[in-house]
């Protein structure tokens, strides 16, 4: 994969925007460094609201007798894996646990890979979803660029338990689709939490939420414009055109730090990281025209956008996506909500795989990503059925190892392979059937839920007190 | 030609049948004679003139049923121009949706060929948002696709109908103990009220008069209701007007289970709803399985008419979540049916019914089971849609048009 440094690098005389140079190290706790604010530095050199992740203690836990999916092309059958400090220590038929292992005996059930969603609006709009938690779109703008889906990020989302219980572990928060230029994305670890910092996967590189059609020209029509979808393209362009300069001026300053420094621009920062392929463009698309004319845009300014999310026509131009190396972030079956959505089919998903396109079946909803294992089984048994091969490692890599590549984060997390963070998920039987529910799941090797045991069933501060309280089936 | 199809006579030979309306049959015969079910069972004499289907090996049930959705009157949620489901009034209970049915709309293929065979198209909207009519995903007019109309008069008393109480729960019950008065009232003096002789009353007369139906009972009144509170207040109104109630949504419908099973309310639910709102903190899973416990008939709905087809995934989560699995059958088949009050003629496969059939190759709810065969009042459903063109046309790339 390709090595995707910080941000913004403490410690790193520069500015914001010079890349990393170390590889992203698994379960490396982000320290925020203590960088002083002396007179002589400014606030681009110091740490920009890094992660405070850190691994939650837990026993080694050996799974034994289970099904294991790793998503890295194998299915073994009889097979146990050993996770300890976080990190799969040992995957495979006949595994030795350490005195002090947890043994958990997964006879008929199966264990996967946690669960990636690259498409979520947990945390920033939040259940109960009144007005108070709606804080996904900064619609006031065609470009937001400079916002950040963090800092609306609540933690206390009382969805986030209920996604966790399907098995999820990791999920991008993104801002919504009214802005063709909407903000960066949150890579977060999903963990009980008291603050966003908390949760930030340590390492993973931001990405950039863009979105094309109908919803930047439907919230803007009548607001000054974009009106139209010319009108959206001269708007992505003028906002390049202005990253552009701003990051040769940036550059040219780094590269002899003489003088006062550039002014700091929000936008223009994070679209100028974007152009050093620091940020990653996650672009809302449906159409398969409108994606043609993006990946246009990503030529005309020298960046690659990492994956179409929603892309319901990604299957009329799958030989295009192929050969930009851009990937498809997609739904099983939803469509027909509005008119750029009506060409969805069934076999989106296996006609992307079956021609080569990194694909992630993802959620955009906080029903669905409660089941993204039965979407996944969805998307893959409709091109069985349409006479498209699809394998079950290719069907668990949609909702894993695709969508960790997808955030730049798979050397880390995404299969189940010695070595990975131990993001684990046990389910009561084959995660494609529509009858099996997760048993337990791990979160870098600490038990976040289990089904049957209800000190594992992690509930936000929201849900306190009401009465009676739903059980561990909510 | 439609006389010709329904004159057909086909047998489907050796399949596992599972008729809802008794236990499961191995190596059966469902004979489908004039658009109706005429014989079930593993020893059925097959008429001379029948096309016999061999289905051994697959699964027969009876065509789903979708119990609340708007299909047929919507095609795509954001333009305006192509929905019908709601008159934007308050009180529209003379308002019957069926003109507004579109027989051509392309979610009709696309829902009925994974099995879903007949649906209640509903109104929505405001305090009463009128009537529902029960319809067969199949047929060229609306008059051929409609089975029962009304099925139901709408109603809401969720958060969503605050507005039409003056932003209380208590206006909205007020107001529509007021409708009712009034249509009573308007059914004793009609006399009066013609000759303008009595104060105005709450609605027009239309809407008064189609509303005595269901205050005799006759019609069902369908509540979508969320909050236990408000569950309770329905089951009241109920009570107080002797209607016959089906409530809609029932977030925390477990929590009063024994009070609706009580009160003789079926109750639609959708399996995979369980996010919190204010409207229903504690909505659940578990909400389906505990209400049938508890004694309630409980039938499914899918809130995304667009994906009418997965009522089958709803089904199956009723099931991992602790519903028995002829249960939730029965609650996309058989339930429906009686709660619209078309039992005696959908939702199960016996003699007499109209032949509403769907042959799998598995269990239903399982997403490896595909559909292979469809009928609609004896019908056979070519499995095509405007999505299954799509994706032939785009089976290579680029496609030659």
């Amino acid at each position: 994969m390709r090595t995707i440094g910080l941000l913004v690098l403490v410690g790193v005389a520069g500015c914001a925007g010079v890349r990393a140079t170390q590889s992203p190290t698994p379960a490396q706790t982000a320290s925020a460094p203590a960088t002083t604010a002396a007179q002589d530095s400014f606030s681009a050199e110091r740490a920009q609201y890094p992660s405070t992740y850190k691994r939650h203690p837990n026993p080694p836990v050996l799974i034994k007798n289970a099904t294991i999916m790793t998503a890295a092309g194998q299915e073994i059958a009889n097979g146990s894996i050993l996770f300890k400090d976080g990190r799969i220590v040992a995957v495979g038929t006949s595994v030795t646990a350490p005195g002090d292992a947890v043994v958990v005996d997964g006879t008929a059930k199966y264990v996967t890979p946690g669960i990636i969603d690259v498409h979520s609006h947990m945390g920033v709009y939040a259940a109960p979803g009144t007005w108070a938690e709606s804080d996904g779109n900064e619609a006031v703008r065609p470009n937001t660029a400079d916002v950040w889906a963090e800092h609306s990020f609540w933690p206390q989302d009382p969805q986030i338990p209920l996604a966790i219980a399907g098995g999820v572990t990791t999920i991008e928060a993104l801002p919504g689709s009214a802005n063709l230029i909407g903000g960066r994305s949150a890579v977060l670890k999903l963990v009980p939490a008291r603050t966003v910092q908390e949760m930030k996967f340590p390492h993973a590189p931001y990405g950039l939420k863009m979105a094309c059609g109908e919803n930047p020209k439907r919230v803007y029509g009548d607001r000054g414009g974009p009106q139209t979808r010319m009108g959206n393209m001269a708007g992505y362009r003028d906002a390049f055109i202005a990253a552009e300069a701003y990051r040769r001026r940036w550059d040219k300053w780094n590269a002899k730090h003489e003088g006062d420094p550039p002014e700091r621009d929000l936008k223009e920062e994070t679209l100028a990281e974007v152009l050093r392929g620091h940020i990653l463009v996650e672009n809302h698309c449906y159409r398969a025209d409108e994606m043609a004319q993006m990946m246009d845009l990503g030529r005309e300014f020298g960046f690659k956008i990492r994956s179409f999310h929603h892309a319901v026509e990604a299957y009329k131009i799958r030989d295009l996506l192929v050969a930009n190396g851009t990937g498809a972030t997609v739904w099983s079956d939803w469509w027909g909500f509005k008119e750029e959505a009506m060409d969805g089919i069934h076999e989106n998903a296996a006609l992307l795989d079956q021609a080569g396109v990194k694909i992630n079946i993802h959620s955009d909803d906080a029903g669905v990503i409660q089941h993204m294992n039965q979407e996944a089984a969805k998307a893959m048994y409709y091109g069985i059925q349409a006479g498209i091969p699809v394998s079950r490692d290719h069907a668990l890599r949609w909702i894993t190892a695709n969508p960790a590549w997808t955030l730049g984060i798979d050397s880390i997390v995404g299969t189940l392979e010695v070595g990975k963070m131990a993001d684990v998920v046990l389910w009561s039987g084959d995660p494609f059937s529509v009858y099996s529910r997760a048993q337990q799941v791990y979160n870098d090797g600490w038990l976040v839920y289990d089904r049957n045991d209800p000190k594992h069933q992690p509930r936000t501060d929201f849900e306190l007190g009401q009465e009676p309280l739903p059980g561990s089936d909510r | 030609m439609i006389a010709v199809m329904l004159a057909q006579t086909i047998a489907l030979t050796g399949g596992t049948v599972y008729p809802v309306s008794g236990p499961k049959i191995e190596h059966a015969t469902v004979v489908i004679q004039n658009g109706k079910i005429t014989a079930v069972g593993a020893d059925v004499t097959i008429p001379g003139d029948a096309t016999r289907i061999d289905v051994s090996g697959k699964w027969v049930t009876p065509g789903l049923i979708d119990g609340l959705s708007n299909l047929g009157l919507s095609e795509i949620d954001a333009v305006d121009g192509t929905n019908e489901g709601s008159t934007g009034k308050d009180i529209a209970s003379s308002f019957n949706v069926s003109e507004g049915l579109n027989p051509a709309s392309t979610l009709i293929p696309i829902a009925r060929i994974e099995g879903v065979t007949s649906a209640l198209a509903s109104p929505g909207g405001g305090l009463i948002g009128g009537q529902a009519v029960l319809i067969d995903l199949d047929g060229g007019t609306i008059e051929q696709m409609i089975d029962r109309s009304p099925a139901a008069m709408v109603m809401d008393l969720s958060e969503g109908a605050k507005h039409t109480g003056n932003g209380s729960r208590a206006g909205v019950s007020a107001r529509l103990r007021q409708v009712f008065n009034d249509a009573l009232e308007y059914s004793r003096r009609k006399a009066d009220y013609n000759r303008a002789q009595m104060e105005a009353l709450s609605a027009p007369a239309a809407d008064l008069e189609a509303l005595l139906p269901v205050l005799r009972g006759e019609v069902p009144v369908l509540v979508n209701v969320n909050r236990k509170s408000d569950i309770l207040t329905a089951l009241r109104v109920a009570k107080e007007y002797k209607l016959k109630m089906i409530l809609a949504g029932a977030s925390e419908g477990w929590e009063v289970a024994s009070e609706i099973a009580a009160a003789g309310a079926p109750v639609l639910v959708a399996p995979m709803d369980n996010l919190p709102s204010y409207d229903g903190l504690g909505i659940r899973f578990g909400n389906a399985s505990m209400l049938a416990k508890a004694g309630v008939k409980v039938g499914f709905y899918f809130s995304d008419s667009h994906n009418a087809r997965d009522i089958r995934q709803q089904a199956g989560t009723a099931v991992s979540f602790g519903m028995t699995w002829d249960q939730a059958l029965r609650a996309i088949t058989l339930t429906p049916a009686e709660i619209f009050g078309v039992g005696e003629k959908y939702g199960s496969l016996d003699a007499g019914k109209v032949a509403n059939v769907v042959v799998w190759s598995g269990d239903p709810f399982e997403f490896s089971t595909a559909v292979e065969h469809v009928y609609i009042r004896g019908h056979e459903i070519p499995l095509t849609s405007r999505q299954k063109e799509l994706f032939e046309r785009y089976k290579t790339v680029p496609p030659s048009y």
